[in-house]
C-alpha cells in the first residue's frame, strides 16, 4: 500500500466503511420478493388454504357435537387442532407436521445451485458485500415466508374456531398455540436447513430437491424400523420384563434422532394439556395418578428437551450449509 | 503511469495442477489491457483471484493498491465485473436487475443510475421486459450496464463478446473503448478473439497454459517479427493457378491459404516484397490485393495454437 507506483484510493474517504453489513437486507427483501410472487408458494397457499379449511370445518362440527358433554374440558379450543373427525383422516397438527417438510424444502432447494444455474452467482458475489450475507439473506426470507405461512394458518384456523364454536380461547390457550407455532416454524427451518445445504452441495436443482424429499419419506415412512434395529442393537430385547423396558427406552431415545417425532411429540404435549408424557409409562408410574390438565409451565417442563435437541438439530443445518457454501469455490 | 492492476508471481493450483503460474502483470490506469488466449489457460481463474473470489496459491497482488485478499470489500466496491456467460434473473426485469445491483452497492439514488446506464448501453426499450426473454447481446449488455452500476474505476470483463453476432460485438466493442476513454475507466478484457482483443486493447499478454508468453502493445509485439513477413496475397485467377505461380518465386518460403477463397498467405522476406509483387505481375497473375497480415497478432497467436482453432 505505500508504493508510490500504485494508484491508491485512500479508504476513508469512502462513506460506506469496510465491516459495513446491511447487504444481507438487500439480499432478503430480493428473496422475499421472489419467493412471494412465485408460482410455487401460490400454489403451496392454495393447498394449504383448502386442506386446513377442511380439517378445521370437520374438527370444529365434531367437537360441537360433543360440546354438551365436555363439561369439564377447560382446553376445548386447542381441540380444533388436535381432534380427528370424520371425513378428515388426520388432525390438524399431523397435517402441518406432515406438510411441514415440503414447506421447507420448496423455499431452500434451489437457494444456491438456482443462482449457479442462472449464472447470477458471480455478479452477485462480486458485489461489496460478505458472503455470508448471501446465504444469510436467503435462510432469512425463507423463514419469513413460512413464519408468515404458519401464523396466517393458525389464525384462520382461530377465526373459524371461534366464528363456528363460539368458543373463545383462553389466555393459556393462546400463549399454547404462540409457543406451538415457533415449534413449527423451527421444524420447518430445519427442513428449509437441510434443503439449503443440499443445494449448495449439488449442482441441479432436481437432485436438490429429491435428497430431502427421500429424506424425509425414509424417516417418516421407515423411521420406526430403522430405529427399532437401532435399538435392538444397544439394547437386545431378551423377553425379561426387563430387557423389554430397556429395549423400549432405547427406541424412545433413538427415535429422537428424527425431527419428525421431535416435532410431533412437542406438538402434542404442547397443545394437549392432558398429555403429561411423551415417553413411556409403566403402570406403577401411572397408578394411581390424579388425571388433571397440566398448566404451561408443566407442559413445556415435559417436552423441553424435545424442543431443545430440535432447535439445536436446526442451526446445525444452517451451520452446515453456512460453512458449505463459505469454503466452496464461485466455479465449482 | 501508475499501476491499477499489479501481480507478482501469482499462482493457483487446483489439486496440484497450476491453472495460473507465477503470473506477472502490471496494467496502467487508465488503459485498456487485453488477455488473451484460449478457453482453459487461466483467464478467468486470474480474473476471480483478482476480484478476491479465489484465493491465490502464491504470489502477491495489488489492486488499486488493495490486496484482494485482505480488503475483498473495498476492491469489489470499485471494480465492476462481468462474468463470463453472465446470468441474471429471469423474471426480474433488466431494470429490476440493475436495481437490485444498485441497492448491494448502497447508491444514493439506483432509479436515477439505473435509467442512465439503461441509455448508455441502449437497452431503455427492453428495460421492463423479464430478462429471461433477453437475447445473449441484450444480456451482455445488461452485464455492461451491470458492472458499472457501481461506477468503478477498474472494469473486468470476461469474454464479453461470445456468443454474440458480428454487429453486437462491434457494439460492445464501441462502448468499452468509449468507456474508458471518456470516464477514464481501466479496463481488463479477456478473450479468445484475437482480432478483437486487437481492436480496443492498448496492450496485450498472451496468455497459454497458465503463463504469459508475450506482452505488449499490439504493434510492438509484432514488430518482434522483423525480417519474416506473412503477406495476404488476392488473386482473380483461379486458386489453384495462383497457388503454383506464388510458390515458383524464389523468394516465397511458404504458402498457406488465406481467410477467403482465392487468397493465400505467403512467408518472405519483407525486403522481396516489392520484388515478388512485380514477379508476379509479369508472369501474368491477375493479383487484386496484397496486404501484411502479421502487423496484427495473428502471426504471433498461429505460432502458439499451431493446430488449435483459431477464430478470429
Amino acid at each position: 500500500m505505500t508504493d508510490p507506483d500504485v494508484v491508491t484510493e485512500p479508504v476513508a474517504k469512502d462513506p460506506r466503511p469496510e465491516g459495513s453489513r446491511g447487504g444481507w437486507r438487500v439480499v432478503a427483501a430480493k428473496e422475499l420478493a421472489d419467493h412471494l410472487y412465485s408460482g410455487r408458494f401460490i400454489v403451496l397457499l392454495g393447498v394449504l388454504g383448502i386442506a386446513t379449511a377442511a380439517a378445521v370445518f370437520a374438527a370444529s362440527g365434531g367437537i360441537r357435537d360433543i360440546a354438551p358433554d365436555a363439561e369439564g374440558i377447560t382446553a376445548l379450543f386447542l381441540k380444533l387442532f388436535t381432534v380427528t373427525v370424520d371425513p378428515v383422516p388426520f388432525p390438524l397438527i399431523i397435517f402441518v407436521s406432515f406438510l411441514a417438510p415440503l414447506l421447507g424444502i420448496m423455499f431452500g432447494f434451489d437457494s444456491v445451485n438456482g443462482e449457479r444455474a442462472q449464472g447470477t452467482l458471480p455478479r452477485l458475489l462480486s458485489q461489496p458485500i460478505h458472503r455470508d450475507e448471501v446465504i444469510l439473506g436467503k435462510f432469512v426470507a425463507g423463514i419469513s415466508v413460512i413464519a408468515v405461512m404458519l401464523t396466517a394458518l393458525v389464525l384462520f384456523v382461530a377465526g373459524i374456531g371461534i366464528f363456528r364454536l363460539g368458543v373463545t380461547p383462553s389466555l393459556q390457550e393462546i400463549t399454547r398455540l404462540f409457543v406451538w407455532l415457533i415449534l413449527a416454524v423451527v421444524y420447518v427451518a430445519f427442513w428449509q436447513g437441510l434443503a439449503t445445504l443440499v443445494s449448495v452441495r449439488t449442482s441441479r436443482a432436481a437432485t436438490s430437491a429429491l435428497v430431502p424429499v427421500g429424506i424425509w419419506l425414509v424417516l417418516a415412512l421407515f423411521g420406526s424400523f430403522i430405529f427399532g434395529a437401532v435399538a435392538g442393537l444397544i439394547s437386545p430385547d431378551d423377553g425379561t420384563d426387563a430387557g423389554v423396558l430397556a429395549n423400549a427406552r432405547a427406541q424412545q431415545a433413538v427415535s429422537q434422532i428424527s425431527p419428525i417425532n421431535l416435532f410431533e411429540q412437542g406438538s402434542t404435549v404442547l397443545l394437549d394439556p392432558e398429555v403429561r408424557a411423551t415417553g413411556l409409562l409403566t403402570l406403577e408410574q401411572v397408578d394411581r395418578a390424579v388425571l388433571s390438565e397440566l398448566n404451561l409451565a408443566q407442559s413445556l417442563g415435559i417436552v423441553w428437551p424435545q424442543m431443545v435437541f430440535l432447535i439445536a438439530m436446526t442451526a446445525a443445518m444452517f451451520a452446515l450449509a453456512y460453512v458449505s457454501f463459505m469454503k466452496q469455490e464461485v466455479r465449482a | 503511469m501508475p499501476s491499477a492492476i499489479r501481480t507478482v508471481g501469482l499462482t493457483k493450483r487446483y489439486d496440484e495442477v497450476a491453472v495460473v503460474k507465477g503470473l506477472d502483470l502490471d496494467i496502467e490506469a487508465g488503459e485498456v489491457f487485453g488477455l488473451l488466449g484460449p478457453n482453459g489457460a487461466g483467464k478467468t481463474t486470474t480474473i476471480l483471484m483478482l476480484l478476491g473470489l479465489t484465493e491465490p496459491t502464491a504470489g502477491s497482488m495489488k489492486v488499486l493498491g488493495l490486496d484482494p485478499r485482505r480488503h475483498p470489500l473495498e476492491v469489489k466496491r470499485r471494480v465492476g465485473y462481468l462474468p463470463d456467460a453472465v446470468g441474471f434473473y429471469d423474471d426480474l426485469t433488466g431494470r429490476q436487475n440493475l436495481k437490485f445491483t444498485a441497492r448491494l452497492n448502497q447508491i444514493e439514488d439506483p432509479q436515477t443510475r439505473v435509467d442512465e446506464l439503461l441509455a448508455q448501453v441502449g437497452l431503455e426499450y427492453a428495460a421492463d421486459q423479464p430478462a429471461g426473454e433477453y437475447s445473449r447481446g441484450m444480456k451482455q449488455r445488461l452485464g455492461l450496464a451491470d458492472a458499472l452500476v457501481k461506477e468503478p474505476s477498474i472494469l473486468i470483463l470476461d469474454e464479453p463478446t461470445t456468443a454474440i453476432d458480428p454487429e453486437g460485438v462491434a457494439e460492445i466493442l464501441d462502448l468499452i473503448r468509449e468507456l474508458a476513454v471518456q470516464e477514464g475507466v481501466t479496463v481488463l478484457l479477456s478473450s479468445h478473439l484475437l482480432n478483437q482483443v486487437q481492436a480496443v486493447c492498448d496492450r496485450v499478454a498472451i496468455f497459454v497454459g497458465g503463463e504469459v508468453i508475450a506482452q505488449g502493445r499490439p504493434h510492438d509485439l509484432a514488430a518482434e517479427q522483423v525480417g519474416h513477413a506473412r503477406v495476404e496475397f488476392r488473386f482473380d485467377d483461379d486458386a489453384e493457378v495462383a497457388l503454383r505461380r506464388l510458390e515458383e518465386i524464389e523468394t516465397v518460403d511458404d504458402v498457406i491459404h488465406g481467410r477467403v477463397p482465392g487468397s493465400w498467405i505467403a512467408t518472405l522476406d519483407i525486403g522481396t516484397l516489392p520484388a515478388t509483387v512485380n514477379r508476379l505481375v509479369s508472369i501474368g497473375s491477375q493479383l487484386t490485393g496484397v496486404r501484411r497480415v502479421d502487423e496484427d497478432l495473428d502471426a504471433i497467436y498461429r505460432r502458439y495454437f499451431e493446430g488449435e482453432e483459431v477464430s478470429a
